[in-house]
Order: structure tokens, then sequence, then C-alpha cells
């Protein structure tokens, strides 16, 4: 059963093993019972080792501490603070800081379970039909009416697509 | 504002008088799911996830299993409400804590619970008495399967379900089981099984917390990863082990009645003394005594339908619900009670402790 540990913060015998990514390092900590009790460790949901950690204790990363998302404005710093990211664009932008860290969280770094399928064609004919209507009006403005044309002929039938899509959904 | 719920003659964990098991008391699975284009919810300005909260609440409302489901915004509830929901499951001690535009929908059989902007934009709940992980999937994955026809949830083919925590990042999948482990923790071996499967990336914690002997030995085991592994051999793995769990439980139970029968009759006849007839019963008492009134079910000292009734008691002996009944916040020493006359008033009925039935299973 391997070695006894001891609980982090008093010399108990520790019962309960946590793990989780705070400024990018995987922590994990030993508590006995009562300090597990002590520090809310109840609801493995919302407990964050952030909260019992001596953040000073941590070590930093000068070098890539200037990212930050553009749409949410996570910070690096941000993220090794709270072990959280912010929106789904924070997954390119932290990406490099991230993949290291599921390597020794999960089972494997890239997924292999359920693809949201039909959400993920619906966003599909939507981001086509974003850039063909863009293709369309530069077309026009450009008066290449042949081009225009078969953009709207794209389109049309994107539509009609989408619209019996929709129709088999309900 | 809760009444309804808790009054509700279908509700899964409080009025199933005939699903209650051996070893695993309940099945729960979650998944951890965020809209495109808006921050997650710590993130979020108030106005987003007020809009999140309504676009996401009108979209449960139309589904067929939320149908005379109940709707709450946290910030509407009082302490006391979402300290009973807290103590039934249907909400996380986050989502009480969480900033306005935050709320839960819940199934009429409190089958299913589903939090708006708690730490994930939606973290959907199902679960079942007994031990039905597979079952308990197929019917989260169509549910999820069904928001997704209007919801754009946000995805990435290499990360898979984005959350805000990458511990959950991948499937979104958070398996658990409640377990009543009493043998294990009386032979002193339950250290031992939490350090083994630890190992195997599968956790362990107490499902009241109220410190090693004062659990009830009710234990919550889950898997701790999500990426990297599809949702069926999630399930399977932890299923296998949870299997093999089960097998020490029951050894553990036999060993302790071979080695010390007489300790533990003397634990049952007393904790079945002390529920029926103290005055003042704490909640940690009431939990240890209750355990042991479940292991004397399962020792067919007590009829098999009385399982149930029990199960009802771990969860309506909690301070918020104690306090809930009584329409007021009251004191401990006062729930204490409480506590008390409600045991001894819906445990009256109980038949005598059948011993002569333990000498068949030895």
């Amino acid at each position: 059963m391997g070695e006894n540990l001891k609980c982090s913060n008093c010399d108990n015998q520790a019962t309960v093993h946590l793990t989780q990514i705070i400024n990018n390092k995987i922590i994990k900590v030993d508590l006995c019972e009562s300090c597990a009790q002590a520090k809310g460790v109840t609801d493995p949901e919302g407990f964050s080792l952030a909260d019992l950690l001596n953040k000073s204790h941590v070590p930093t990363h000068e070098e890539d501490s200037s990212l930050q998302c553009p749409d949410c404005g996570l910070t690096t710093a941000d993220f090794r603070r709270t072990g959280r990211l912010g929106c789904s664009s924070c997954f390119t932008v932290f990406a490099s800081l991230l993949r290291p860290v599921l390597e020794d969280m999960h089972v494997g770094t890239c997924h292999k379970g359920k693809t949201p399928d039909v959400a993920l064609s619906r966003q599909s004919i939507t981001v086509q039909l974003d850039k063909l209507e863009k293709a369309l009006a530069k077309a026009i403005d450009e008066e290449a009416y042949e081009d225009a044309a078969k953009y709207r002929d794209q389109i049309k039938s994107l539509k009609e697509e989408a619209e019996n899509y929709e129709y088999s959904q309900s | 504002m809760i009444e309804p719920l808790l009054n509700c003659k279908d509700a899964e964990l409080t009025h199933n008088t005939q699903k209650a098991t051996p070893v695993v008391l309940s099945t729960r699975l979650r998944l951890a799911r965020n809209l495109l284009g808006t921050p997650f919810p710590e993130r979020a300005s108030l106005a987003q996830r007020s809009d999140i909260l309504s676009k996401c609440s009108d979209h449960l409302s139309g589904l067929g299993k939320m149908k005379k489901g109940s709707f709450f915004e946290i910030s509407e509830l009082s302490d006391l409400e979402k300290q009973v929901l807290v103590e039934r499951h249907l909400i996380s001690r986050e989502l009480c804590e969480s900033q306005q535009g935050s709320g839960v929908y819940i199934n009429k059989a409190q089958t299913c619970s589903v939090m708006i902007n708690e730490e994930d934009h939606l973290r959907i709940q199902f679960l079942k008495t007994g031990f039905h992980l597979k079952n308990v999937w197929k019917q989260i994955d169509r549910f999820d399967t069904e928001l997704e026809e209007h919801l754009d949830i946000a995805y990435d083919s290499e990360f898979g379900y984005l959350t805000a925590c990458p511990t959950n990042l991948g499937t979104g999948l958070r398996a658990s089981v409640m377990m009543h482990l009493p043998g294990l923790v009386l032979s002193d071996q339950m250290e031992r099984v939490i350090r083994a499967v630890n190992q195997l990336g599968i956790t362990v914690r107490g499902l009241f917390g109220e410190g090693s002997d004062a659990t009830g030995h009710v234990f919550q085991i889950s898997n701790q990863q999500t990426l990297g592994e599809q949702e069926g051999d999630i399930i399977d793995r932890l299923g296998n082990v949870l299997k093999t769990v089960i097998d020490h439980e029951v050894n553990a139970r036999f060993k302790c009645l071979e080695d010390s029968r007489s300790k533990v009759l003397d634990q049952i006849g007393r904790a079945y003394g002390v529920l029926r007839n103290a005055h003042v019963v704490n909640s940690a008492e009431a939990m240890n005594m209750l355990s042991l009134l479940r292991l004397a079910v399962d020792f067919e000292m007590l009829p098999e339908s009385n399982r149930a009734e029990i199960d009802r008691f771990f969860i309506e002996c909690q301070p918020g619900h104690i306090q809930h009944a009584t329409k007021s916040e009251i004191e401990p020493d006062e729930r204490d009670v409480c506590r008390a006359k409600k045991l001894r008033e819906e445990l009256g009925s109980l038949p005598a402790l059948d011993f002569d039935k333990l000498a068949d299973l030895t």
C-alpha cells in the first residue's frame, strides 16, 4: 500500500489526498480528516487548493508571463493564480502552458470522447454562410457578377441545407 | 419556494421505497458544458451571466425531462433553502456562493438538476438510486445531445468540451457513486482502500464530512480524470474498481461478524435503541446510528423495505432539513432535540431486530 503520508497542515496521518493545478504546476496535498474538514474540503466541485496553499511558495515563470486572452482579458498571472481559464479563446492563447499540465493530470492529452455533432454541423454552416456572404458583398463591390452569382447559388443551397437540417432535428 | 420539491412524492432519493440496495446508495453523473462566445461565469459580466441564465433556462424548460420541473434563481433562495438543496446534492456549495445571475433547474423526480453559471455555464447532473453507471450515462448523454441541438457548446477537437478548470476538460464527465462502507471502516481497512483507488485515478471523499468516525460510513467515489479516455471507458474503469470495493466491503462485514460478533451486534442493538428512544441526537450521531441500522437491514435483521426509509433519514436528519421542517433557523441544541423527536416518531413502527436471522448468514 506504500508509505503512510503525513498531513500537510499538521503531523497527523493523511487520509485525504488531493491534486490540483496551481500556477501551471501540479500540486498534491495530503490532509488528515480534521484538517480536510477545517479547510472545507467536502465539496469536490467547489474546492480550490489555491485557497489552501501559501501562494508565495509556488514558483513563477517570468518567461511566459505576458500572455493575455484578447476575448476575456485573462492573463498568465490570473491563470496561475486561479488555475482556471476564462473563455473558449483562452485554450488557444494558453495552450502551451496547458498541455504539460494536462499530461500529468489526465490519462491522455487529446480528447477521445463524445463530440457535439449537431452543434458542430450547425456552427460549420454558420461559418460557411458568413464567409460566402462576405465574398458575395466583395464580388458585388468589384462588379464581378459571375462570381457573385456563383456565391448567391452557394448561399441559397447552404440555407436550404440548414433549413432541412433544422427540420430534421425538430 | 422549495416546498413543492420537498413534498414531491416521486423524489428519487427520499420517496423511492423499492430500489434501495446494499452497499451502493446512489449513482450520480455530471457533465460540465459551456456556451460559445461568452466568457465562463467567473469572468462574465452580470449582463452576460443574466443572458446565459435566461437563454439556458428557456431552453431547458422546453425539454421533456424538465416537464413540471422547478427553476430557482439562486439570489431568490434563502440561506436555509440553499442548504437544503446542497444536502440533497441538487446544487453545489459553489453555486450558493456565486454572484447574481445563477440558477438551477430541477426535474420533478429530482433525478436531474442543471446548474447554470456555477463554475461552468452548465453543470448537468443525473442521479439514480443504486449502482447504475451505464444506465445513468445513457440518460445524461441523451439529455446532453438534446441540449446541443439548440445551444452552441464550446468544444475543441484537441481539448474536447471546454471547461473553466482543466481538471474537467475532455469529456467534462464526473461519475460518482455513493457507497455505504461500514465493514471497511469498522475493520480499519478504509484508508488502505482509499490509497489503492487513488493510485488508479479515482477519488474517495466522505459524504457528510463529519470526521472519520462520524460520516455514517458513507463515501463518494468518483473518477478524477476526464481527458484522453472515452466516456464508456471512464465508466467501465470506475465500475470495475467499485465492484472490487463492494466485494471487499461484503467480505469485511462477514469478517467483522466472525471476529467480533458480539461487538458488532452490540453496536447495532445500541443504535436501534438510541434512534428509537433518545431525546437529543446530533447530526453525526444520527448518521452513525442510521448506518448501523442500514447494516442491520443488510444482515436481514430488519425487513428490506426499511432500507429506503433509513436512506431517507440520512438526508432528512441533516441540519438544513431539520431546520426547514421546523420553518425556522434554530440553534444546534434545539435541532438535536427536533432530530431525536423525528427519529423517535418515524422509527416507532420499526419491527424488533431479529438476531436469529443473522445466524442463517454465518
